[in-house]
């Protein structure tokens, strides 16, 4: 579902340090209006670093990032207009209702009509008829749908999603997997960091592989069959350095 | 309207939403007033144990006494009301909306105004009880309210910097206690002045520098916030 437009986001030599640690070395990457992109890599090659950088809230010692035309961390505030963000924990308001946590967060992001498209939302992750119970009252799988509501509530161009399976069991994963399905069908620029290949194969245009600092790989999902892709992610993450290094 | 005013939510409204969501969850949870009361119902009722003073000497000690209780409260509450969006993620949820994030700071700030009122407003009819001592005069509210506002300004905003680190509990007093000492100062001169009755112009200084000690936080706080929040 991608078009010859420029990248929605395009990112071009980030690189971000910890102290003396250096967890992202020059990333270069970009995804199309439209792309659901497939992070992947190992715990600790800096997926959630590179998500957090592009949501704005973490800075990076260097390189240039554009969300839809906006340069961060210039023009921080426009980006995040556009952006959208669910991680593993759900970002909600445990004493709040789920039509309260929308209406909070509707307020924040001055959404139009608010009331009418929270009711909408609601209905669309299934929790309209829970709409007033608490949230702290929520399973697992209904908090990470209410964030995905949450997330998509002032209708973003670009969704970042950070493992946000952790923690569901098989069926919460599948409620999960349709609505993220319906959201990605409206237009929308995805990029998801997940452990779960088989999880992610399923909704991902394309996959690419963060390791040792850099993107190591990408392949479309044209380009790839589903028996191929954990060999794919394998020999990304495991290839000697100066093989990948672009 | 310029485009960048356009694209940023305004400071008064998202400020607005920040406290109605703060109040909300509170009443419904009372989570924070409630250590906050007990603290200091638990600080006062101390002090009248521990305190067995003639009148003469309980009226001079009135002062220091209210504004060790409320200060103690205080903190607890300033160490809370940032450590619950933390913990849960949600101050990540704030960061991410495209306004101007010292509206965060006024948002926690007026909420945390709130709570430390409500415990002042339960602790004064208290300590006027077990201390027999007349506590609603206009001109010690004032001073209540003036000191109340300007460590609550400085409290959110080292609140802030603390949630950051692992020891945010001992953190917090440490750091606030020293900046906040002019308040703490002022305060309880400006309210003993009050209480024994001196006329306003020996007052008038300690009210000067409460006034002058909350603008320049709050201005303070509205520069620097952004950068205080940042990974």
């Amino acid at each position: 579902m991608t078009d010859s437009s420029p990248p929605l986001i395009q990112v071009t030599g980030l690189v971000k340090r910890f102290g003396l640690k250096t967890v992202l070395r020059g990333v270069n990457f970009t995804a199309a209006r439209g792309e659901f992109v497939a992070l992947l890599g190992p715990n600790g090659a800096g997926k959630t670093t590179f998500l957090r950088i592009l949501a704005s809230l973490s800075r990076p010692n260097a390189g240039e990032i554009r969300v839809a035309g906006h340069r961060l961390p210039q023009q921080a505030a426009a980006v995040r207009r556009r952006l959208g963000v669910v991680s593993h924990q759900p970002l909600l308001y445990g004493d709040l209702t789920a039509e309260e946590n929308l209406r909070f967060y509707g307020r924040l992001y001055a959404v139009p009509e608010a009331e009418a498209r929270i009711a909408e939302l609601l209905r669309l992750v299934g929790l309209y008829r829970r709409r007033r119970d608490l949230v702290r009252t929520y399973s697992r799988g209904m908090q990470q749908r209410l964030a995905i509501a949450r997330a998509i509530l002032h209708d973003p161009e670009v969704l970042l999603l950070d493992e946000p399976y952790t923690g569901l069991d098989q069926d919460a994963s599948a409620m999960l997997d349709d609505v993220l399905r319906q959201v990605a069908s409206q237009g929308r620029t995805v990029v998801m960091t997940s452990h779960d290949l088989s999880r992610i194969a399923l909704l991902a245009s394309r996959f690419d592989v963060l390791a040792r600092g850099r993107i190591a790989a990408s392949v479309s999902r044209s380009e790839i069959a589903d028996t191929e892709l954990l060999a794919f992610y394998r020999a990304a993450v495991e290839a000697p350095a100066e093989e990948v290094r672009p | 309207m310029s485009a960048a005013s356009r694209e940023r939510t305004s400071l008064w409204r998202a400020t607005r939403a920040i406290v109605w969501k703060d109040l909300t969850a509170e009443l419904r949870s009372r989570e924070l007033l409630s250590a906050m009361l007990v603290f200091a119902l638990l600080v006062i009722l101390s002090f009248n144990f521990a305190l067995d003073l003639d009148p003469k000497t309980r009226g001079s000690v009135t002062s220091g006494v209210l504004w060790v209780t409320f200060i103690f409260a205080g903190t607890l509450g300033l160490n809370r009301s940032m450590a619950v969006e933390k913990d849960r993620g949600c101050l990540d949820g704030l960061l991410l909306a495209p306004m101007d994030r010292s509206a965060i700071y006024f948002g926690k700030s007026v909420a945390n105004l709130a709570f430390m009122l409500i415990v002042e407003a339960v602790v004064l009819p208290l300590y006027s009880l077990l201390y027999n001592v007349n506590l609603f005069r206009p001109g010690l509210l004032l001073m209540i309210l003036l000191g109340s506002v300007g460590y609550v300004a400085v409290g959110t905003l080292l609140s802030s910097m603390a949630v950051q680190a692992r020891t945010r509990d001992m953190l917090l007093p440490i750091l606030l206690f020293p900046v906040t000492l002019p308040v703490l100062i002022a305060a309880v001169k400006g309210s003993a002045g009050f209480l024994s009755g001196l006329p306003l112009t020996d007052i008038q200084p300690w009210i000067n520098l409460l006034l002058v000690y909350d603008v320049i936080f709050v201005a303070i706080a509205f520069i620097v916030f952004d950068y205080v929040v940042e990974e």
